[in-house]
């Protein structure tokens, strides 16, 4: 969803059911319309709840995606053992010739 | 009376004496499943042959060898179906995921296994461990064993069930936002949420992988610090796993609290905990002044922010690690899609219950372009600030103490329909996931007549404090023994 740049922070959301139906096609969720109206508006009352995120006093503080302090966790770059080409097919719906089957992109 | 009102350290000693055999507590465990699951609905599937013949295994190991095998040699133990058992279905409570038989064990799948525990099958728990009352389960209901009508909490409710009711002797769960603690409180069991990274997440299918650790529930403190003890510590297969030595945890259960400072959390008795929940927490309080330790109360300011930043950061994480449920590799097929974006829209489409698309569109918001700084990028400097309220007290006591929730185990159904109602229930525990810090629920005492569990909150990769303050109130409440009543009016019925 691309929105204006220059849209105001968390104000009260509203969910129309355009943006619910874009938000479930970038998704592939593939909701039915009475799905998405009945999403846009659990939605607007989550996005409005958690809009008290803006009364928080966050200016001066760096964001934390991770505790723990680990960076960059590398190991030695040798071959292990992974699974083998069964081993990786045996859960797929469909596959052929070790490959695995999907329809065509368009 | 079953082998299974044990706890693991009497089992093991048992075992050792020869009173009985790992087949008869395997058999035990296996007379309470058939007996109550049907209604308890904690076990998705179980795998009876297989640690029957396990268990046989076991009880000719231990005739035939001098050697300590350690305490949970031929122990009965079951996990959290969000966790992959090698050529048993792992479901993770979606449809999405029916018929995926892992190729692989999950490193604490393994870890227990190396150390003779017996899997006995898949637990129940909410949709990709998505809720705080087992409800979104795309497969069955789960009732509290104290209580028929109502929840057992979320999203562990199976782990937490099978423990209380006698059908394992310990389980594994993962928690997210409380998904462990909670469960533990409502159904009066010990639940363990460790430290982020103390254990490795390979193999635990993932929610939210900045947040999610996987613990262990069991009936006393004891038991769920040896299990702690035999599945924490580094792996090379998650590289988030800490490096830091792990053990000592039973222990610390011997140590009592003396000359410890344990912080109340104003913040957190402000968040309309119910009378009879906070008459059990005053009465916990007051066991551990009299243990000798010091109570004081603490603030921590950025409490009233972190459910808001939960509910970004989880559904942003949702909504980047569910992408690959797309029915390509694993799942229910294609149906007759004419592509492939048809194909995926029909797998997750059939595949997601309805708290799952919610929480993918929630994240698949916060994280587009225009509103990710608004949210996203806000939520984790919450999140910060969240972390150095808890360094700062850390600094000043040793451990935290409130109530594991707000209240007491509530009715099925009564949260389903207004998800903020359902979030709210774990206002007290989720702040610790944010902060990566160390908790454990125990049982402290009951509120009309349903169980009411203690949280201790220690410092990141500080179990060892939860441990000592949480066998002190476990020894004082002295309920550990306690049978759910609904499964002992049953019992009596027959």
């Amino acid at each position: 969803m691309v929105a204006d740049e220059n849209a105001p922070e968390l104000k009260a959301s509203v969910f129309e059911p355009a943006q619910v139906a874009h938000l479930s096609r970038l998704a592939r969720l593939g909701l039915t319309e009475s799905e998405l109206r009945e999403l846009g508006g659990q939605l607007a009352d989550i996005v409005n709840a958690v809009g008290r995120l803006a009364q928080a006093p966050t200016d001066q503080v760096d964001p934390t995606a991770q505790v723990g302090g680990l960076y960059n966790v590398m190991r030695e770059d040798v071959v292990v053992d992974g699974l083998s080409q069964e081993e990786a097919l045996v859960n797929a719906p469909s596959h052929e010739a070790g490959l695995i089957r999907v329809p065509a992109i368009q | 009376m079953t082998l299974l009102d044990l706890s693991i350290a009497e089992m093991a000693r048992g075992l050792r004496a020869r009173e009985f055999s790992s087949l008869e507590l395997v058999d035990a465990a296996y007379r309470e499943i058939e007996r109550f699951d049907g209604e308890l609905g904690a076990f998705l599937r179980t795998t009876k042959d297989q640690a029957r013949a396990t268990a046989l295994q076991c009880d000719s190991e231990l005739a035939g060898s001098a050697e300590d095998p350690g305490d949970l040699f031929g122990i009965p133990v079951a996990y959290k179906d969000v966790l992959c058992t090698k050529g048993v279905e792992t479901t993770a409570a979606s449809r999405i995921l029916t018929g995926f038989v892992p190729p692989y064990d999950a490193t604490v799948v393994a870890r227990l296994g190396r150390r003779g525990a017996i899997g006995l099958g898949k637990l129940n728990c909410d949709e990709f461990a998505m809720g705080s009352s087992n409800e979104n389960s795309a497969f069955q209901e789960t009732r509290n064993p104290w209580a028929r009508d109502r929840v057992p909490g979320g999203s562990s409710g199976g782990s937490a069930v099978a423990v209380a009711a006698r059908m394992a002797a310990a389980t594994l769960g993962s928690d997210t936002g409380g998904s462990i603690r909670l469960p533990a409180s409502f159904c009066g069991v010990v639940g363990v949420k460790p430290s982020y990274g103390r254990v490795s997440r390979y193999g635990l299918i993932a929610f939210a992988s900045s947040l999610d650790q996987v613990g262990p529930l069991a009936k006393t403190v004891d038991d769920a610090a040896l299990v702690l003890e035999a599945i924490a510590g580094n792996d090379p297969h998650d590289a988030t796993s800490s490096a830091a030595t792990t053990g000592g945890y039973r222990a610390a259960c011997l140590r009592g609290v003396s000359g410890l400072k344990v912080g109340i959390p104003k913040e957190y008795l402000a968040m309309g905990v119910e009378p009879g929940v906070r008459a059990v927490f005053d009465r916990a309080v007051a066991w551990l002044e009299g243990a000798g330790a010091r109570v004081v109360e603490v603030s921590l300011p950025s409490t009233e922010y972190a459910l808001a930043a939960y509910y970004v950061i989880a559904p942003a994480e949702v909504s980047s690690n569910l992408a690959r449920m797309d029915g390509v590799r694993f799942g229910p097929g294609f149906g007759d899609a004419a592509n492939l974006g048809e194909a995926y829209e029909h797998a997750r489409h059939q595949g997601f219950g309805p708290e799952v698309r919610r929480r993918i569109a929630l994240g698949t918001y916060v994280l587009s372009s225009g509103y990710y700084d608004a949210y996203y990028l806000r939520a984790q400097k919450v999140r910060t600030l969240v972390a150095q309220d808890f360094e700062r007290v850390f600094g000043e006591v040793d451990c935290l103490i409130s109530p594991t929730a707000p209240t007491a185990a509530f009715r099925i159904g009564e949260r389903v329909a207004d998800p903020l109602a359902m979030y709210a229930t774990d206002l007290l525990t989720l702040p610790a996931n944010l902060a990566g810090i160390s908790g454990i629920s125990v049982p402290a005492g009951y509120s009309d007549s349903l169980p009411v569990g203690l949280q201790v909150l220690g410092p990141y990769l500080g179990e060892e404090t939860c441990f000592q303050v949480a066998a002190t109130v476990e020894a004082a409440a002295d309920i550990w023994r306690d049978r759910p009543g609904a499964v002992a009016a049953a019992r009596e019925l027959r």
